[in-house]
């Protein structure tokens, strides 16, 4: 059995944890911690979040635990729910063991969207930037079904390879070769219009704009690193795009 | 292309990205909605010769304020109203054109494009950081008023 210290600890961690997994800036996610151990009754606590762990301390007793993160995924949706969790604790809606269960809980779902509405969303995201960024319609077709087919190959090297710069590498080739491929066979016009809108959905945004934010917030450790991740996830897909038009 | 059909385009692929990272269902209808406002201000700058730079500022600043409002409404953190709405704000078109020509040696092209990029991801950035202060100013404006009203 835990005391109320460890529990409030463990609470806060698995809190925190949950966030930066899933895409939290990290000045969120010091603020939610220290909110939990408020409304658990602790004065005076001190978080230090980084990208790869959490740490939390309570000022004058022997209590400090450390949450290692070892992999980062993007689900908006746990974050919120976490942010939910937090405010029904802080309205004493939910006491602090059922916090605690309930946080558990949510670490051990599975990513609740289907692949299915991922691959609707990549669709959604090529067709129309491809038009908005180049002001023509012909090459809409073409560049929505390669935009899923590329979104489709990077979700299941990631899941699989688990490596995800090496998954953007290679979905930027397989969108590189079968642009040209579908310009050869006539179906569309422009290869550069088809690379562009179908390379939409694999744009590093949440590194990138968390990088911004955590930067901005004063956040030097994990600021810099978001960036060198988004910086790397677009170099991957660069060098991608410049193997295939080097070869055609 | 005409402006209407560019609004409706934002929407949805605001909407699109939304679903890729996975937003709350019920926060995908204002993403979309700041999106395209966002998006309608960039097309105004356009329209006076604003230029690229110049819309991409004004759009990340409604981008903030915009989102930072939807936050306090709908009790959820901003991330998942401006992540989804920066979408047609990247500069994919110019990160395209830079690459393709350091690949194929055109170096001055290249170089060219590169400036581009640093300097709308730079106007992006400086953006978000008008709005943070746009938000604060928000925030204490509305405390002093909360104050004034109790007294």
């Amino acid at each position: 059995m835990m005391t109320t210290d460890e529990l409030i600890i463990a609470t806060c961690l698995k809190a925190g944890k949950i966030m930066v997994e899933n895409g939290s800036e990290i000045s969120r996610v010091d603020d939610t911690m220290i909110r939990i151990a408020q409304n658990a009754g602790v004065v005076q606590a001190n978080t230090y979040v980084t990208i790869t762990g959490v740490m939390m301390s309570i000022q004058g007793r022997n209590a400090t635990q450390i949450a290692a993160v070892n992999k980062r995924t993007i689900d908006l949706e746990k974050v919120a729910q976490v942010n939910q969790l937090s405010r029904a604790f802080a309205d004493q809606t939910i006491d602090l063991p059922t916090l605690h269960q309930r946080l558990s809980q949510l670490d051990q779902a599975s990513r609740s969207f289907p692949l299915w509405l991922q691959l609707v969303g990549a669709a959604l995201v090529s067709g129309p930037l491809m038009i908005m960024f180049r002001h023509e319609v012909e090459n809409t077709w073409p560049t929505v079904v390669i935009g899923v087919v590329g979104y489709l190959v990077f979700y299941l090297l990631n899941r699989y390879l688990k490596i995800k710069f090496l998954s953007e590498l290679v979905a930027a080739l397989v969108i590189g070769v079968a642009a040209e491929w579908l310009v050869q066979l006539g179906w569309g016009t422009n290869v550069d219009d088809i690379i562009i809108g179908a390379l939409m959905p694999l744009v590093p945004g949440v590194p990138l704009t968390n990088a911004v934010r955590d930067i901005l917030a004063g956040n030097f450790v994990s600021g810099p690193a978001r960036a060198v991740e988004a910086m790397i996830s677009a170099a991957a897909l660069g060098f991608g795009i410049a193997v295939v038009i080097t070869l055609f | 292309m005409n402006w209407f059909g560019q609004l409706v385009l934002a929407y949805i692929a605001v909407l699109g990205f939304g679903l890729i990272i996975n937003i709350p269902r019920r926060a995908l209808n204002i993403a979309g909605w700041i999106g395209t406002l966002t998006w309608g201000a960039y097309l105004i700058v356009q329209a006076f010769d604003g230029g690229v730079v110049l819309g991409s500022f004004i759009g990340s600043v409604g981008i903030g304020v915009l989102s930072n409002l939807a936050a306090h409404y709908k009790k959820m953190p901003s991330i998942i109203f401006n992540i989804p709405s920066l979408v047609s704000f990247v500069p994919g078109s110019q990160a395209y054109q830079m690459v393709r020509n350091f690949a194929l040696g055109n170096y001055r092209a290249a170089i060219g494009f590169t400036l581009q990029v640093v300097t709308i991801t730079g106007a992006i950035a400086v953006g978000f950081l008008v709005a943070e202060l746009v938000n604060r100013l928000i925030a204490f404006c509305l405390l002093q008023w909360r104050r004034f009203k109790l007294l």
